[in-house]
């Protein structure tokens, strides 16, 4: 919303000049953002001039200049070089809308125009041009370029301007050029900000000033009678209980001029706000909106044939509105329409076509009415028409005024119409809400902003009683105490002469509706720079849950062991499931789809985090990385049921039933990790060759996440997508479950991701592996005697897991062995086809005493009989 | 070996006169300094200590002497050994050190020739920049909540006092979940935490109580094309107390805290009066960034108020009897801010390079 600073100066009273960037900052310190500055970004010299001569001058491309001298009084071209002031600018111009004689706007060289716009004397068309004879949007007046600014036309509502300029006076201020305007944010619960009205008082209330006079008060509000056109009020399905239009003032200007022109002082005040003048009815109607925030519509008073009639749309009924689209209506559009049957437009959005105001109007309906603001941004939404007055009815539009503005609306056309004003006046409400009072503790507003302490009991400036209350009743506020005495919890420890009070907001401020609403107030218009800086003192914490731990924990392990964690985001393309390889029936085909993606392309959120932890490796390859190790951490969302969330109502807590309804349909999004990788494990350098990243490299380091984080994960070999059937490990927990998948990926799908050759990965479920994790570890009394160790190597067919003749080796050894590892792989002539030779180490000790060689060789001799029962292994020869 | 030679007069026996001893030892301690490595050492051990040398031989006639003479040559003879055999050992030790020092000399590699076996890997900024916001919470006795980004729209809007034709509610560029009816939103913003650590329904694995003093970090989404200053996903950190006597002082401490702990001594913060839908009074807050680009000055960094009463009532609280506040800050602006990033498409797109630039920890 702007706000030209002219325009507030003389709805507040103050005289004495001010910048706009000090409007702005007061406006800021009670709330409205400040959204720019414009205008005043003119530097002379821009003098009227008179032309003297005007010699046409065709060009080869068929144009046409003019060569001119004009007089420019004491500013002509030789005065900065020290000659004679007096002789006349040499200028060549385009535009043709001009004579010998007229008065118009010169730019002079050393000028800086709107955009930075430089003008120097130039060559051009043959001569030096020393200056430029101005068209509006050239000085930012507007957006007319049909012609350059003939004074005598461009001032004709204002003969004595006109009578009294000569050449060579300043034109910046005689066009208002030098006028700020401020344009502010308007938050959504600030709709009596959306006028001049509203932001004036605003002005007022942060700078003291006291000469605020509210424009709306200008307007007599007639009382209805019979005469005026008809109105009904017909809402046969008021929204959530409210009618659509509670209040609907017409009347009616007969007889204006169609060619009567818009006077010059609003037009400019309409190019301020950002509005191109169409016709007068149109600007009056846009101008009091401006200034009063109450959106008013003109109808051609011709076109409509009957009463006027508010109703819901009937279904099928279609619209053209003014913006030339045909709607169809919803029943739940709120319609002005002729007699029940024609719809005229769509109430508080947008007018229909059919009684558009047009260059033959010469009687006109002002409608001025009040909408609901639910019905309105309905409408709005479902049109997709945010307009100047829905942004307004939606926001809530002061109930009060529509009778006033009405009235101010139909002097002016008659006045500057030349129109009669008809003396029927037609005002029809019905079902308006009621005014609120609030009952408000004066002590409230002190005990919210700031504790007692802060001023060692003492009451702040300006939240005291009597302070409370003059804001309250600056604000329009209708205070009476008559409530009782304060009852604020520790009232008694604060200053006395706090009471309970009743107050009444005033109309424009359907927004203030609770006490808090009214210490916002109060500390606004005090200013938040007041309020002290205190940290409270919580009552002690229990640190990051373990949870929080565990996917930090998790991240610096993986970081510590080489990877780079990225984030990619979470939307998905519904085919990827496809090019992954996901069987039919796959949880991870089931994904939640957003109904209104930024790209069709990609609908679905990820259902795992290889889903797009895949094309940020892709993207990394792309941009030239050829080894990689990359990790995310983030959460991946499984959708299970169908239910819908309920939408129980704002201010009170749903019944637990409800409340566990609404909790439940949320799907379960657990944490999951997962990494890539591609290319080199260890790079080729002196101390050796490349080492590739491979599926065994990957699965044991989620085998070292796992033991990070206090689980002990087993590999098993598996087929899952989008793994290698071959060359996948289920990485399953010591009671079964299967936390996550390592491996190669499917060479079809590396391909079909575009991704090298071999790339692995690997993801697991965080939440899972957090809640297998051991609690608190427990540790037994070390044993200090001696370790022994003894060497098998184990014959198996190839299709036998070395994993599982650990297993087996594990449990024959008992609980002397302390590590097992497997130190060679063999597999060649001396152990046969489709067989290998497993080489383990056992590495024994016993907790009371030191073993004996004997019995190092009975305990290996167990471990090995064991696999050689369980598994056909036979120790190598 | 010879027997007892009683032929002879003993001084007559001339392998054992002064002369002929010193002479042995001259000998043997000139082939000791000669001697230039170990295996030079070992030989003249062999020649001047070993069995054949002149000085064994020597002590081999001392048995052949008459008693009364043994005695005076035997001493002759072995302080004649000694001396040799201190000779050698003081060889034998310098030598040694001397391999010793040449075999470490030999040993010499290029330090700057690294071969690493594996490289260390990196944090991403948002995630580090998260866990250092947590920790300063955590330092103030507060706890970390947590909530799903696949949100009821119920938590994103009508518990946080958004009615369902609110102007709010379409300022929030949500992003709706399928079916039209599925009351599910992307949440866009971290609030919904606020109401689910009131309900105790946030999904981190603490049970709490009033007074409630939690912090949200988290991802969340509005349908922003990606630019860069925009992002459809971005994150922020959401603070909520619910305490008795809570008032915008209090807020104003926490907010100044957050603002030093982040952002260095010297940074604080402005409110100024705004509008949002779960707070009554609300306040847009500024930061004083003492490093900002062009010189220190403020800029935007989010928004906060006190709790509407209707947010306390949605969580089943007495707003008579507690207050709170709640405020909710970017993180990805913050990361932007402290490390100077200036295209937002640097931190979202996952190119490993970003990450590296901040290793392990910022």
């Amino acid at each position: 919303m702007r706000a030209p600073v002219t325009w507030l100066q003389e709805i507040v009273g103050q005289t004495e000049p001010v910048s706009g960037e000090d409007v702005a900052a007061a406006l800021v310190r009670v709330g409205l953002e400040e959204e720019g500055l414009h205008g005043g970004d003119l530097t002379g010299p821009l003098v009227v001039g008179r032309v003297l001569s005007k010699t046409d001058e065709p060009q080869k491309n068929g144009k046409t200049i003019h060569f001119c001298t004009v007089d420019v009084g004491d500013h002509g071209q030789r005065a900065a070089a020290g000659g004679d002031p007096a002789v006349v600018q040499e200028i060549v111009c385009g535009a043709h809308n001009f004579d010998v004689g007229d008065l118009v706007v010169v730019v002079l060289p050393g000028a800086v125009l709107p955009g930075g716009f430089a003008i120097s004397a130039r060559k051009t068309y043959g001569h030096l041009s020393n200056g430029m004879i101005c068209a509006e949007d050239e000085i930012g007046l507007g957006t007319d370029h049909a012609g350059i600014i003939v004074l005598s036309e461009y001032l004709a509502d204002d003969p004595d301007t006109l009578a009294r300029i000569r050449p060579g006076d300043d034109a910046i201020a005689l066009l208002g050029l030098d006028e700020e305007v401020v344009e502010v944010n308007v938050t959504p619960d600030r709709g009596y900000c959306f006028s001049l009205r509203g932001i004036a008082r605003e002005y007022a209330l942060s700078t003291g000033l006291s000469g605020f006079v509210d424009p709306v008060s200008a307007g007599d509000d007639p009382e209805p009678n019979d005469a005026g056109p008809p109105v009904r009020l017909q809402d046969d399905a008021p929204l959530r209980g409210r009618v659509g239009c509670d209040r609907y003032v017409a009347r009616v200007v007969r007889g204006i001029d169609p060619s009567a022109p818009t006077p010059r002082w609003m037009v400019r005040r309409l190019e301020q706000m950002g509005m191109r003048s169409i016709s007068l009815a149109v600007d009056v109607t846009n101008y009091l909106m401006l200034l009063t925030g109450q959106p008013l519509h003109a109808f051609d008073l011709h076109t409509l044939s009957g009463a006027i009639e508010v109703r819901r749309a009937r279904a099928g009924e279609t619209l053209t509105t003014l913006d030339d689209v045909e709607r169809t209506l919803s029943v739940e559009d709120l319609l002005i329409t002729d007699g029940g049957t024609t719809p005229l437009a769509i109430a508080g959005v947008m007018g229909g076509e059919t009684s558009e105001v047009g260059p033959t109007t010469t009687d006109v309906l002002v409608e001025s009415a009040h909408f609901d603001p639910v019905s309105v941004a309905r409408s709005s939404r479902r049109h997709k028409l945010s307009t100047e007055a829905s942004r307004r009815y939606e926001r809530g539009v002061d109930p009060q005024i529509a009778g006033r503005v009405a009235a101010l609306a139909v002097a002016m056309l008659a006045r500057f119409g030349g129109g009669t004003i008809d003396p029927g006046v037609t005002d029809v409400r019905a079902g308006a809400a009621e005014a609120v009072t609030i009952e408000f503790d004066t002590a409230s507003a002190w005990a919210l902003v700031q504790p007692a302490s802060a001023t060692n009991g003492q009451v702040p400036d300006g939240l005291d009683h009597a302070g409370v209350v003059a804001t309250l009743r600056a604000l329009g506020c209708t205070v009476s105490q008559d409530a009782g005495d304060s009852s604020a919890a520790d009232a008694a420890d604060r200053a006395p002469g706090f009471a309970r009070v009743h107050v009444v907001p005033p109309s424009w401020r359907p927004d203030l509706r609770t006490g808090p609403d009214l210490i916002e107030e109060v500390a606004r218009i005090r200013g938040y720079e007041h309020i002290p800086s205190i940290l409270p003192t919580a009552p002690g914490g229990r640190g990051l849950t373990p949870g929080q731990r565990s996917a930090r924990l998790a991240s610096a392990v993986l970081a510590g062991l080489g990877a780079i964690e990225v984030w990619s985001y979470p939307f998905v393309a519904e085919d990827l499931v496809d090019r992954l390889g996901y069987p039919a029936g796959d949880p991870r085909r089931r994904a939640v789809r957003i109904l209104n993606p930024l790209s069709d392309e990609a609908p679905l959120m990820r259902t795992s985090l290889l889903d797009t932890l895949l094309s940020t490796l892709r993207l990394n390859v792309g941009r030239g990385r050829r080894d990689a190790l990359l990790f995310e951490v983030g959460l991946v969302a499984r959708p299970e049921g169908d239910a819908a969330a309920p939408v129980p109502p704002v201010g009170a807590r749903p019944d637990d039933a409800t409340l566990a309804a609404v909790a439940a349909a949320v799907p379960p999004q657990p944490r999951h990790v997962a990494f890539v990788a591609a290319g080199d494990a260890v790079p080729a350098g002196p101390a050796g060759p490349a080492v590739r990243h491979d599926a065994a490299g990957v699965i044991s380091t989620a085998i070292e996440l796992g033991a990070a984080l206090g689980v002990d994960l087993t590999p098993v070999a598996a087929q899952e997508a989008p793994w290698h059937p071959g060359r996948c490990a289920a990485l399953t927990l010591p009671d079964g479950r299967v936390a996550g998948y390592a491996g190669e990926l499917h060479p079809k799908v590396a391909a079909t991701l575009e991704l090298p050759a071999r790339t692995c990965a690997a993801e697991l479920d965080l939440d899972l592996l957090r809640a297998a994790g051991r609690d608190i570890p427990q540790v037994g009394t070390l044993s200090t005697y001696p370790v022994a160790t003894s060497d098998v190597a184990l014959v198996v067919d190839e299709a036998v897991a070395a994993g599982d003749v650990a297993r087996h080796l594990r449990e024959g050894a008992g609980a002397d062995l302390e590590a097992l590892t497997l130190f060679d792989v063999y597999r060649g002539d001396q152990v046969g086809p489709q067989r290998k030779s497993l080489a383990f180490r056992l590495t024994f000790r016993s907790a009371g005493a030191t073993l004996t060689t004997e019995q190092v060789s009975g305990l290996r001799d167990a471990a090995v009989d064991r696999a050689a029962a369980a598994l056909g292994a036979f120790q190598r020869a | 070996m010879s027997g007892p030679n009683t032929q002879y007069d003993p001084v007559e026996v001339s392998a054992l006169s002064p002369e002929a001893v010193d002479a042995a030892v001259a000998q043997a301690l000139t082939a000791v300094a000669a001697a230039a490595d170990l295996d030079a050492l070992k030989a003249a051990r062999l020649a001047h200590a070993g069995e054949k040398s002149p000085l064994a031989l020597a002590n081999r006639e001392i048995g052949a002497l008459p008693p009364s003479a043994k005695a005076e040559a035997g001493k002759r003879v072995g302080a004649a050994k000694g001396r040799v055999a201190r000779a050698l050992a003081e060889r034998q030790d310098a030598l040694e050190a001397e391999r010793d020092e040449r075999i470490l000399l030999d040993e010499t590699i290029d330090v700057t020739v690294a071969d690493p076996r594996r490289r260390l890997g990196a944090r991403h900024p948002l995630s580090l920049l998260t866990e250092r916001v947590q920790d300063i919470f955590v330092g103030m006795g507060w706890e970390i909540a947590e909530g799903p980004e696949v949100e009821a729209e119920w938590f994103n809007f009508d518990a946080l006092n958004f009615a369902p034709d609110h102007p709010a509610r379409q300022m929030q560029d949500t992003f709706f979940v399928a079916p039209a009816d599925s009351g599910l939103v992307l949440r866009t913003h971290t609030s919904p935490v606020q109401a689910r650590a009131m309900l105790l329904l946030d999904s981190s694995d603490l049970q709490r109580e009033l007074p409630l003093y939690v912090a949200a970090p988290g991802r969340v989404y509005r349908t922003d094309e990606l630019d860069a200053t925009h992002t459809p996903v971005f994150h922020q950190v959401e603070g909520l107390a619910v305490d008795r006597g809570l008032t915008m002082a209090h807020l104003k401490g926490t907010l100044d805290h957050l603002a030093r702990a982040m952002f260095g001594p010297e940074a604080t913060t402005r409110l100024r009066p705004s509008f949002f839908p779960f707070t009554e009074p609300s306040a847009e807050m500024d930061l004083w960034f003492p490093q900002k680009k062009g010189g220190a000055g403020w800029i935007e960094w989010g928004g906060c108020g006190m709790v509407n009463r209707n947010v306390l009532l949605a969580a089943g609280i007495d707003p008579d009897e507690y207050t709170g506040f709640a405020f909710g800050m970017g993180i990805d602006r913050a990361v932007m801010l402290r490390h100077g990033v200036s295209d937002m498409h640097d931190i979202v797109e996952g190119d490993a390079r970003f990450s590296e630039a901040f290793g392990m920890g910022i």
